[in-house]
Formats: structure tokens, C-alpha cells, sequence
């Protein structure tokens, strides 16, 4: 949709910048989707104060993404036209973000694996040749921290408490397992950038296998085995389900483009 | 939820400006940790606080107010009781 430039390194960043971006947006979404829902009010508030820290990040990397892309091209681009205009084909988040919320044991492990990734990831990528990468990174850790702290609190009082709740976590981590490979499986933009401006995931992965598998022991729930992982989100071919939430979020600005509050 | 398994917590917050704790309010939790994430989501969203105690609600004991009476009237009007009756030199007039 937008034009390339002719430095692939830009390009590369471009998309790497999209992918945390959009990652962050359709898990910001998808959470949101509990407003109102939640079991109880205090859960309520807590899930959608995650989805608004989450959207709030997107923006960050939306904002600079659209910088770039305005300077390459040479014609204005906003963050909204990044989240409202771009169809699914473009989208570069993970598949695990976009999945149903299910019940609230699978939501609960949805964003227990994505913040683990998050923290560690922003960890590192505090450290980036690139000044606004780094700072997003920083600012972000901190809401992320917190999200690790209450979802893995969430997970373990799930597992370790009646026999019902235990059943559906474990049924999530059936369910959610195979879309937790995809994070460690790099695309070209991020082989490209890897120690530059971007992180190199292959060192974060012990780390998150370690985390995940210590608070999945003390819920007394079964870490599975290595299994075959779905990938594609990061090249833009998502499940079934993107398309879907693309046309909720999407509606209003298409619908009547330029419209504001 | 039933109220087993929930019980209900006074949340008392400390603004960063604050001294002491103050009552903000209550709210369901299953146990301490989770009275804890709960009032840091439920009560300190516009950086109301810096600091959170929790109490069990049952663990907070009152005055009757039907007592209210024989309790605090007695105290209204025992003027010797409050320290009015000193001479202080100007420099501590707002002490």
C-alpha cells in the first residue's frame, strides 16, 4: 500500500517498527472486546486498563512508523491510516493476538504469553542503535512489568484452584501453545536488523522458556512438549479471524473516512 | 462469585504528597495479592497513589454509632485538655 523505499535497511525498519506496532494493537483489540464483560468489575477494569496500555504502545510505533513512511514517500501518512486503512495482507502482528479472548482462562494466557515476550523483548531492544525504539522500549517496560506480575498471578491461582479452573487453562494451553513458537521464529526485516536497530530474538528465548515454565510449575499445570508452531503473521497471512476484527475496527474510518470526534 | 471465595477489602492509599493512608474505597478479592493488583487497577489509575494497604474488611473494627454519645461528647467540652493556655513569643505564633 505504501510505496518502498529504495534503502532496504528503511524498509526493514519500517517493517519491524509495524510488526511490534500492529502486534500490540490487535491484542490492545481483542482485549477491549471484555469491556463491560469482565467477571467482575475489578477484572473488568483491570483487563481494559491492559488493552489502553497496549494501545497507547501501538501508537508510540505508529507514530514513528508514519513518520518514516511520510519521508520515504514523500506524501503524509498518519498513524490512523496505518491502523484503519491497511487490510489484513498488511498487518505483520503475531497470530497469537489475534485469536479469539475465549473465556477468561484463555484470555488470561493470552496475555500472560505475549507480555512475557513483550518484557523481555523491550528489555533488549532498550538497547537499539535506534533513539525512538528505545524509548518506546523503556516507557513500555514498565506497563509490561506490571502485566507480566498480574497475569502470571492470574495463571497460577487458575491452575492451582478448583479442578474446573485448572481444566480450562489447561485446555487454553492446549489451544494456545502452538501459536507461542512464532515469536522466536524471525522473518527476514528482523534477521536484517538484529543487533542494529532491532533485537535478536534467539536471545530472549531461554529466557521466556524459564519464566513460562517456572509459573506454569507453581500453577501446577503441565509445560507441553516442543511442538510443530503456526507462523505467517509477520508476512502479513493471518488466520481467519483477522479479517474479522479489521472489519469491526476498521468500519467507522472507512465508512466515513477523514471523520473525527 | 460467591462471597466464600471473594471477601471484601477496605483499600487505603498514600498520594505522593501524603503522609498518611487514606480510605478510598473497597472492592472484591480472593486473597491479598490479588486486593492488592485489584486496588492498584481499581484506585490508582489517575496516579492517585504511591502506596497501598489493604485490609480484610472483617479485620476493621468500629465504634457503634448508637455509642456516639457517652463515646465523644464527653471530650466537647473539657476545655483544660487542649494546650490554649500559653504565652507563645511572636516568632512561634504559627506553631
Amino acid at each position: 500500500m505504501y510505496s518502498k523505499s529504495i534503502n532496504k535497511a528503511e524498509d526493514d525498519l519500517v517493517d519491524y517498527t509495524l510488526f511490534l506496532a500492529d502486534s500490540s494493537l490487535i491484542m490492545g483489540h481483542r482485549l477491549s472486546e471484555w469491556t463491560g464483560h469482565g467477571p467482575m468489575i475489578e477484572q473488568d477494569i483491570a483487563i481494559t486498563n491492559i488493552a489502553l496500555d497496549l494501545i497507547g504502545q501501538a501508537r508510540n510505533f505508529y507514530q514513528y512508523a508514519a513518520g518514516m513512511i511520510t519521508e520515504i514517500q514523500g506524501k503524509k501518512v498518519t498513524e490512523d491510516d496505518l491502523a484503519y486503512l491497511r487490510d489484513a495482507n498488511e498487518f505483520k502482528n503475531l497470530l497469537i493476538t489475534e485469536l479469539p479472548n475465549g473465556d477468561w482462562a484463555k484470555t488470561i494466557l493470552k496475555v500472560f504469553f505475549l507480555s512475557v515476550w513483550q518484557f523481555y523483548f523491550y528489555q533488549k531492544l532498550i538497547y537499539s542503535e535506534d533513539k525512538r525504539l528505545s524509548a518506546i522500549a523503556e516507557k513500555s517496560l514498565k506497563e509490561v512489568t506490571y502485566h507480566v506480575k498480574w497475569s502470571s498471578d492470574w495463571v497460577i491461582r487458575l491452575g492451582d484452584g478448583t479442578e474446573e479452573s485448572q481444566g480450562k487453562i489447561a485446555n487454553a494451553i492446549e489451544d494456545l501453545w502452538p501459536y507461542t513458537g512464532e515469536m522466536f521464529m524471525p522473518v527476514e526485516f528482523e534477521n536484517n536488523l538484529k543487533n542494529s536497530v532491532g533485537i535478536d530474538v534467539s536471545s530472549i528465548k531461554n529466557d521466556y522458556i524459564e519464566k513460562v515454565a517456572a509459573v506454569l510449575k507453581e500453577a501446577t499445570l503441565y509445560v507441553p512438549r516442543e511442538s510443530w508452531m503456526h507462523t505467517g503473521g509477520k508476512k502479513g497471512v493471518h488466520t481467519e479471524h483477522l479479517g474479522y476484527i479489521l472489519a469491526e475496527m476498521q468500519f467507522l474510518q472507512r465508512a466515513y473516512p477523514g471523520l473525527e470526534w | 462469585m460467591n462471597n466464600q471465595s471473594e471477601p471484601l477489602w477496605e483499600v487505603f492509599i498514600r498520594s505522593k504528597q501524603g503522609l498518611d493512608h487514606k480510605h478510598v474505597g473497597s472492592l472484591h478479592a480472593a486473597d491479598a495479592k490479588m486486593a492488592i493488583e485489584n486496588a492498584r487497577d481499581v484506585y490508582t489509575r489517575r496516579m492517585e497513589g504511591v502506596s497501598i494497604w489493604v485490609v480484610e474488611s472483617k479485620y476493621i473494627h468500629s465504634t457503634n454509632p448508637d455509642e456516639s454519645e457517652s463515646f465523644f461528647d464527653p471530650a466537647n467540652d473539657k476545655v483544660y485538655r487542649h494546650p490554649t493556655f500559653y504565652d507563645l513569643p511572636n516568632e512561634l505564633k504559627y506553631m
